[in-house]
């Protein structure tokens, strides 16, 4: 029977001999996580099942980052919930803030998650290490609470749907941009229940930091899983995080007869950067298309563009300028071993002197939780990955969605820019 | 919990396509996890007033992909604290449906949904899947869960079905 990487991954870790797509299945989890927004929830439904021990000490992550450093009182008693919780069951992998990092960069950084692994996650941006070969997919909190307790997950095990990114890509596009041309393409149910497979020569080429923002955001198309399967750049990222099973990393690939239930192919050559306008990720248009949208906020960092890859094109755009004097500049780096890199090397220094804040790594502003909310009115443009109605302040606030360079650009001239006006 | 053996009869509050879960919570509201205060601010975005709004029992309908975005499982909550019992919509987001599952929301797949108007009362029988429009005398069939959904469905919710699995 010929299967696609998701099926492969999905069978084994089931104790069935085969799975097709629409069947139940009762799967073994390698890793779940929760944060401190997530967590508390799936701890009380633990509870309620009464169970004395967690299903493996090692295999649970417990991640405050979502209003850390704690933004008010409640949010610091959640972290305590999930402190405590990590304490009385002898979890290993709760981060204080100084140690804590955005979720999806910070596991995959640790070589907690890598291909070939089942990974659930009480946060919807857990597709992210589908980058890395993984299937990962985000849930709520009973199903992570469930998973404490056993280990599994019901799944149904959905249909694949494969992208194919052919031809060159151009200045300034990153993997981003391939996301948000691929959404505007399918829109935000497209993909809604079935896996995306990323392929085809762009793909292959792309680093790492590249393809983390691709399956980051295929959840914004309704997606299960959004998996690279994995090569070269991910045997040597994983080699990098001391990941043990690279033997059966590089036995993980779809069959070439595997079924699809769709496959799409595009034509990088054409594309520029692309810019979602509120209040869809769908709503994209061409940088060049948008004729001087105003901006008070610009906000690089998230899950999606918080690595260090992301800074450094940041930091290159915006060294000896300044930014624009009616623009808030944030730069959040998503990990401490980013935030530190970035001192290093000088970009803390180039945001810092251009008139930016750089600031400890959390998700803060992405879903208007603290550092940075937008008031009535007032409009941002950040590399996160979600412009719903709201999302990043008042109900009256909007948010359009760009790659790092596009924001470090439109931060200097005051209004969306493509990065090649700012000389 | 509720079971499907049940008939659910309540006014109808219409929504469009897209509804995603910070406009059915906004983050501002997750540090709290009480239903019935998470309640209080459900669809506050889209409708400020919606809470005081509702009468218990009343029914949220809405377009297509109901619920996408974020896997806060606060939104179905902030929905079942405001005193809604059902969500029929054309079609749900992934995580949203099984949030629902897991904690006993019920929810119904229709296509029909831009024939039901606000204000509309609705008979839902959620054993059979049979909605009636009283208001509009029109009668819509929802699709029937998988075998497997429903069994959790039955005992209300994922927490409940792995206690009687044990």
């Amino acid at each position: 029977m010929s299967h696609t990487i998701a099926e492969k991954i999905l069978l084994n870790h089931t104790d069935k001999k085969d799975i097709r797509p629409g069947d139940f299945i009762w799967a073994n989890v390698d890793f779940c996580l929760g944060n401190d927004i997530t967590a508390p929830l799936a701890i009380e439904e633990f509870k309620r099942l009464g169970r004395k021990k967690v299903f493996d000490t090692d295999k649970i992550a417990l991640i405050p980052d979502h209003f850390t450093p704690a933004k008010d009182m409640r949010a610091a008693n959640a972290v305590v919930v999930l402190k405590e919780f990590a304490k009385e069951f002898k979890i290993k992998h709760y981060y204080e803030v100084g140690r804590v990092g955005i979720e999806h960069a910070l596991l995959p950084e640790l070589g907690l998650v890598g291909a070939g692994d089942l990974v659930i996650g009480a946060d919807s941006h857990t597709c992210t290490y589908g980058a890395l070969g993984a299937f990962a997919s985000g849930m709520g909190s009973t199903d992570l609470g469930a998973c404490f307790a056993t280990g599994k997950v019901w799944l149904k095990v959905p249909e694949s749907i494969k992208f194919v990114y052919n031809g060159k890509r151009n200045k300034w596009v990153g993997g981003k941009d391939l996301i948000l041309h691929t959404i505007a393409d399918i829109g935000v149910e497209g993909a809604n229940y079935a896996v995306m497979e990323f392929c085809g020569e762009v793909i292959e080429k792309l680093p790492m930091d590249d393809r983390f923002p691709i399956s980051n955001m295929a959840i914004e198309a309704g997606a299960k899983a959004g998996i690279i399967p994995p090569d070269e750049i991910t045997f040597k990222y994983l080699k990098s995080t001391n990941w043990p099973r690279l033997k059966y990393a590089k036995n993980l690939f779809s069959d070439k007869d595997a079924r699809y239930l769709k496959i799409k192919e595009y034509d990088c050559s054409k594309w520029e950067p692309a810019v979602a306008c509120p209040h869809l990720p769908s709503n994209v248009k061409p940088v060049s298309a948008l004729k001087k949208v105003r901006l008070d906020q610009v906000v690089i960092g998230s899950c999606t563009n918080g690595h260090i890859d992301d800074l450094r094109i940041a930091a290159k755009i915006i060294k000896g300028k300044y930014v624009h004097p009616g623009i808030r500049l944030i730069v959040i780096p998503a990990t401490q071993k980013i935030y530190l890199q970035a001192i290093k090397e000088g970009l803390a220094e180039i945001f810092v002197k251009a008139g930016g804040v750089f600031s400890t790594p959390t998700c803060g502003p992405c879903l208007g939780g603290h550092m940075g909310i937008l008031d009535k009115g007032e409009v941002a443009l950040a590399t996160t990955n979600r412009n719903f109605l709201g999302r990043m302040g008042h109900p009256e606030s909007f948010v359009y969605l760009s790659n790092p360079a596009v924001a470090a650009a439109s931060a200097i001239k005051g209004y969306i820019s493509h990065p090649e006006e700012v000389k | 919990m509720r079971s499907l053996n049940m008939v659910i009869k309540g006014k109808v509050h219409k929504f469009g396509d897209n509804v995603n879960t910070d406009e059915i919570i906004a983050a501002r509201y997750l540090n709290a996890t009480d239903p019935e205060e998470l309640g209080c601010y459900c669809m506050e975005t889209l409708d400020k007033d919606f809470s005081k709004k509702v009468s218990k029992g009343d029914i949220i309908v809405a377009g297509k992909n109901f619920g996408c975005g974020s896997s806060r499982e606060h939104a179905p909550l902030a929905i079942k604290g405001a005193g809604i019992s059902c969500v029929i919509a054309q079609s749900f987001a992934r995580i949203f449906y099984r949030n629902c599952l897991n904690i006993g929301l019920p929810i119904l797949e229709i296509e029909q949904t831009d024939k039901i108007n606000t204000s509309d009362l609705l008979e839902i029988d959620l054993a059979s899947g049979k909605i009636r429009d009283l208001s509009a005398n029109e009668n819509y069939q929802a699709s029937p869960f998988p075998e497997f959904m429903r069994s959790i469905i039955d005992v209300g919710g994922l927490i409940n079905w792995l206690k009687k699995m044990v």
